[in-house]
């Protein structure tokens, strides 16, 4: 399977990235080859929309799982129709995270926030 | 574009706008309007309006305003995703195939039917918001509301302006949004003068610049009325006359004035005193509309 994780660099110890939607990269990893690609998010830079741009390169890299600290509620719609299932993250890396997940250690992300729609957020 | 817009002798378009809320605009625009006999008093802050709170407007007519969303017709969709990359809104995601659309982040540019090779798309109204039109006393009164949770307020806006172009009245006060995003700048497009009210304080300044250069961007004439004044030091006032920008009134820091319009009064039509004010500063915006209409606006 492939998970996907937000990331500030696009290095597998980044660390992850507080946003989802406005994440600079996204760490892809392939449990089974055991290799993390990753991929640019043009969504960052958008005016609005982000998540729901961001939710899209998520699905459309065929992923099953979203590793995230947090996620707004148009991005959890995307991903939510998608059957992409979403976690949440630990303190750590990106890559210790992708190992906690593997162990059944991370819990499911329980609180989809209401998004910050345009008005910016931190 | 100004020729387009007949005005008369003594007659105009006056927007009424600030760079933040509470500084005044509505108390500005609504005792402007009571004062002005047979004006319109537009209320375009359609976030919040509250002009309507102090005229109590009656006979009054109401109209919902709508905006074009997509449809889609799953049987013809093919999946080819035109639709989702056109949309630079991103109010569209392809998922299972399908576009999904995400109506409170769609504005409505009608792009992605028009990309669809499919003629899988089509449009629907969805309605945003209301303008209200009725009466108080000799002042006509239109008020616009968006809905909560809807993304813009421009549809609204316009409906209000067009409406606004119909009307035979002595004067038109537009009470704008507060700030200077797009949203004002549809409220003062169609004005013939601009009113600033400011705050005398260092963040009144600021806010203050903010307007100030908006309406310079639009080549609008301009000039500014000083609300809450206090003895002493005034920094709004010291922006004026360091911008040369014309102050056409004071308002004094009154708790007569704030105590009415606490109780949703319109001071002018309560207190021969503020009466008075209002009407000696319609006077000096009457002057200054007259000469700017009749010289050059791009001043």
């Amino acid at each position: 399977m492939k998970i996907v994780v937000p990331v500030d660099e696009n290095k597998l110890e980044s660390s992850v990235c507080f946003s989802f939607g406005r994440a600079p990269y996204f760490l892809i990893y392939d449990t089974e080859a055991k290799t993390g690609r990753f991929l640019s998010n043009a969504a960052a830079a958008s005016q609005g929309g982000a998540g729901i741009k961001a939710a899209q390169a998520v699905v459309d890299s065929g992923a099953t799982a979203l590793l995230t600290p947090r996620c707004g509620e148009n991005a959890a719609a995307v991903l939510k129709a998608a059957d992409v299932k979403l976690y949440q993250t630990a303190a750590g890396s990106a890559m210790e995270n992708v190992t906690a997940f593997l162990a059944g250690k991370l819990p499911p992300l329980g609180e989809i926030h209401a998004g910050f729609h345009g008005r910016g957020g931190r | 574009m100004r020729g387009s817009t007949a005005v008369g002798a003594g007659n105009g378009k006056v927007a009424v706008l600030s760079g933040k809320g509470g500084t005044g605009k509505t108390l500005l625009s609504v005792n402007l309007a009571a004062v002005a006999g047979g004006a319109l008093y537009l209320d375009c802050d359609v976030e919040e309006p509250n002009g309507h709170l102090f005229f109590r407007p009656t006979d009054v007519r109401e109209e919902e305003i709508s905006v074009k969303i997509p449809t889609l017709d799953a049987s013809k969709c093919t999946g080819c995703r035109k639709c989702v990359d056109f949309c630079k809104f991103n109010a569209l995601a392809l998922i299972r195939n399908k576009p999904f659309l995400f109506e409170e982040v769609c504005h409505s540019c009608g792009g992605c039917a028009l990309v669809c090779p499919e003629k899988a798309l089509g449009e629907k109204d969805k309605v945003t918001g209301r303008v209200q039109r009725g009466v108080s006393g000799d002042v006509a009164v239109h008020t616009g509301t968006l809905n909560t949770g809807e993304a813009s307020g421009i549809p609204i806006i316009r409906n209000l302006l067009a409406g606004a172009a119909a009307e035979e009245k002595s004067f038109t006060f537009i009470d704008c949004p507060p700030g200077s995003a797009c949203i004002v700048m549809e409220s003062i497009k169609d004005a013939d003068y601009c009113l600033l009210v400011a705050e005398p304080t260092l963040f009144g300044v600021h806010n203050l610049n903010m307007v100030y250069e908006l309406v310079r961007i639009f080549h609008k004439p301009y000039g500014a009325v000083l609300n809450k004044c206090i003895g002493g030091e005034n920094p709004a006032e010291a922006f004026c006359l360091e911008h040369g920008i014309p102050i056409l009134g004071r308002i004094p820091f009154d708790s007569a004035l704030g105590s009415l319009s606490a109780d949703a009064k319109i001071a002018a039509r309560e207190d021969a005193g503020f009466h008075a004010l209002f009407s000696s500063l319609l006077e000096n915006v009457r002057e200054e509309v007259r000469r700017e209409t009749a010289s050059d606006p791009q001043r």
